[in-house]
């Protein structure tokens, strides 16, 4: 055996050094490689997505429109949510620690379908180069939403362009999604029962159901869109007999339940780092798994409560106000579930920990706050005001964001084989949600005052309240850029990683960090249930001289 | 769908199975491959179903709102060839099956000919489909400037024609594919590439046919028969 084992008896050769070369990652199928071509890749659009954040919260600094002119503002926003939305939130945890983790999880080789893995991160990188190219040629002015008929009959920027590139990405979804429900059906190991599954693998289970049923009805909503403006057919139009209420119904028939595609792999996530930082079995398992279920299934029953304006009749505006309501349950279960696991936990400060807390408490605002939203009269109210603003960033910057950036630093010493410094990655969990809440607290004050969204100036008085929001945003930008550098800096300076530095339970940390090309050396067999702490004592503590 | 069961009992160590021409590495066994395509495959009708949902979806709320319109409308069309395409299309979805059972059983070069033969149907009803398309520009049926309809309710009937070439138009973008998808599978079938163990492409676009058929078959009474008499 010498030769091919470090000394400390893991194997010389694993999946990053297999092969070498631009060709080797390129035409992979290994679906490890695939997630760090999907980390880059997503990076690169949550950069561009933070870029026109900047410039949106430098604009907002003043009362007056003085940086930029109002159809340049209406771009920037827009741009912003496409690029957050559909480039990085959606394909985010799934693509990215759901295909690195999915496998090892459950103790496979390789997903199902390898090849069409890699199709999915071309069509993704496909569907990215077509809204860069937009980008460039002036984007889109019509908001994310691509209301009719302003994006089909008025509106003269690249609406086209960025409708192909969101279709041809959400086809990458759909089979991302399509080919984790088969993986997680056909490919466990030996002895791994569904009630043995970790909760991550429930909520990407749940995830991917959303991906399969919702985004196909988006992808018909943007191809009649498309249709409308080229071909002048009026499915949408009014004026051709169509009725642009149609519109809204499709688009939040999936872009509701995408909502849950951003937060649900983000509570996987936490189950995991709450039961580890505990050690301690998650508490009610069975709830946990199936409130994801639960939240993808009643997801698809609430897209009307952003339409309780739009002119959907009053009847249709009360049940969905009610069903929306009861999304909150399976949330609650999960809240209260994580609660009871931390009660008389051995609770550890360990970077993901901080993140997985921060988590619980923004989501706890985001989700309450959303049960405000539907009900009927609050919302006549605050439709379309800054509170709409502060309660989905509480859910998909402070929920999905942090439980993506948790993840990250769970498995970067699985992923990379190295550590990454601990003083700065804790700073960097408490910045980020310090930033965060300074940003996007008043917007919640400034929303319920009366202030629109959508507009490149507002009345004098808000403006303390936004100089506040811009003031967090800068330091939030910050906390966003520590992470950055220093896993950039860990890849070749962090030192080595054992294979189970946080002492986790769970398949993939009984393999080798990084694990080799094939995952497991032996089949693993699993023989008991899931999160059974306390479990195998901690390797010794890594540290960095910081 | 929900089942647990693996094919066979797994051996310990995944590097000691034997793998054999067609199985991939990943999997330890051509039935687990096999469980796993056929998955596959249902899931992606799934989205697809989803997709001609919104079309349906449209339908349905613009039949209900405008009845009188769509029933003057659906008039219009040729019922001889839509029944005569629902035929061709029923026929092979028959010869499909048989090429996929001739697969199955090792028949390679019976089932090329059956795939074939699916191939020329397919493509009689895309031929067919395009006469009727024809007859709808010399009508001027087409949506746009200019479009005319003799009815009370023009407008409306107009919506039912955009409707008419979206659902229709998205259906033949499928049969296109299927075609080319079958062209590749009998080329395939022909020199011996389907195994009573591995042939899970060629089932898997036998889904996609009928599929494919099982679509027009809602939009042929959709379209062409409600309301007539």
């Amino acid at each position: 055996m010498t030769g091919t084992t470090n000394p400390d008896g893991s194997p010389r050769t694993h999946y990053l050094n297999a092969a070498y070369g631009l060709k080797s990652w390129l035409l992979t199928r290994d679906h490890k490689r695939i997630a760090l071509l999907y980390l880059v890749s997503i990076s690169v659009f949550f950069a561009l997505g933070g870029l026109m954040a900047v410039l949106i919260r430098m604009e907002l600094a003043t009362p007056e429109g003085d940086l930029f002119q109002p159809d340049i503002y209406n771009r920037l926003f827009t741009m912003h949510g496409v690029l957050m939305i559909f480039f990085f939130l959606i394909p985010g945890i799934p693509a990215v620690l759901g295909n690195f983790l999915i496998p090892l999880m459950i103790g496979a080789r390789d997903l199902a379908f390898p090849r069409i893995n890699l199709l999915s991160w071309y069509l993704y990188s496909i569907g990215g180069l077509f809204t860069l190219w937009a980008l460039l040629h002036g984007g889109v002015d019509t908001g994310w939403t691509f209301y009719t008929p302003l994006s089909t009959n008025y509106v003269n920027t690249s609406v086209i362009t960025v409708g192909v590139g969101i279709f041809i990405a959400g086809f990458s979804s759909i089979l991302t999604g399509l080919n984790f429900v088969v993986t997680i059906h056909r490919m466990r190991a030996p002895g791994l029962t569904w009630f043995r599954l970790p909760l991550f693998v429930w909520s990407a289970y749940a995830t991917s159901l959303i991906q399969i049923l919702g985004t196909p009805v988006i992808a018909i909503a943007i191809l009649l869109v498309a249709a409308e403006r080229t071909l002048h057919i009026g499915v949408f139009d009014p004026k051709l007999g169509g009725d642009p209420v149609l519109f809204q119904h499709l688009f939040w028939f999936y872009s509701h339940p995408a909502v849950y595609i951003m937060i649900l792999p983000s509570m996987g996530v936490v189950s995991e780092l709450v039961a580890t930082f505990s050690r301690k079995p998650i508490f009610g398992y069975k709830f946990v798994a199936f409130a994801s279920i639960g939240i993808a299934v009643l997801g698809f029953l609430v897209w009307g409560h952003h339409m309780f304006v739009s002119g959907q009749s009053i009847y249709a505006g009360v049940i969905f106000s009610v069903l929306s309501m009861l999304v909150a349950v399976p949330s609650a279960i999960k809240v209260f579930n994580w609660t009871a696991t931390l009660y008389k936990g051995s609770i550890s400060w360990d970077t993901p920990m901080l993140y997985a807390l921060g988590f619980i408490g923004l989501f706890t605002i985001g989700g309450l706050t959303g049960v405000m939203l539907a009900t009927l009269g609050i919302d006549a109210h605050v439709h379309d005001t800054y509170f709409i603003i502060a309660h989905f960033h509480y859910i998909m910057v402070g929920g999905a964001i942090m439980g993506y950036l948790g993840g990250l630093h769970f498995w970067w010493p699985k992923i990379t084989g190295r550590m990454y410094p601990l003083f700065w990655s804790k700073l960097s969990a408490i910045v980020i949600f310090i930033g965060f809440n300074v940003t996007f607290f008043p917007q919640f004050i400034l929303g319920y005052l009366g202030m629109p969204r959508r507009y490149h100036s507002y009345p004098p008085e808000f403006q303390v309240l936004n100089v506040m929001s811009s003031a967090g945003a800068t330091v939030l930008g910050l906390g966003y850029l520590m992470p950055l550098v220093y896993f950039i800096w860990s890849m070749r300076y962090g030192p080595k990683a054992p294979s189970n530095p946080w002492g986790a339970t769970g398949l993939e940390w009984q393999t080798t960090s990084p694990p080799p090309v094939e995952n497991f050396l032996t089949q693993p067999i699993v023989t008991g249930p899931p999160y059974t702490y306390p479990a195998p004592k901690r390797a010794p503590e890594v540290t960095v001289g910081v | 769908m929900a089942s647990d069961a693996h094919g066979t009992p797994l051996g310990a160590d995944a590097a000691e199975h034997g793998h054999g021409a067609g199985l991939a590495h990943h999997f330890d066994s051509y039935e687990q491959q096999k469980d796993s395509a056929t998955l596959g495959m249902w899931t992606f009708l799934v989205t697809e179903i989803l997709f001609f949902g919104g079309l349906f979806a449209a339908y349905g709320v613009y039949r209900s709102l405008y009845p009188e319109a769509f029933r003057a409308s659906s008039h219009t069309l040729s019922i001889q060839l839509g029944t005569f395409n629902t035929v061709v299309l029923i026929a092979s979805s028959l010869t499909m099956a048989l090429a996929v059972r001739g697969g199955q059983t090792g028949k390679g070069k019976l089932a090329a000919a059956l795939l074939v033969l699916t191939l020329i149907l397919g493509s009689v009803f895309l031929v067919v489909k395009g006469f009727e398309y024809h007859e709808k520009f010399v009508e001027h049926h087409v949506p746009g400037a200019s479009f005319h309809f003799e009815g009370p309710d023009a407008l409306h009937a107009q919506l039912f024609f955009s409707l008419y070439f979206l659902m229709t138009g998205l259906h033949a973008l499928h049969m296109v594919i299927g075609i080319v998808l079958v062209a590749y599978v009998a080329k395939r079938a022909w020199g011996g590439a389907y195994t009573p163990e591995n042939h899970n492409f060629l089932e898997g676009t036998g889904l996609y046919w009928h599929f494919v058929d099982l679509v027009w078959i809602f939009l042929f009474p959709l379209l062409y028969l409600i309301g007539r008499h």
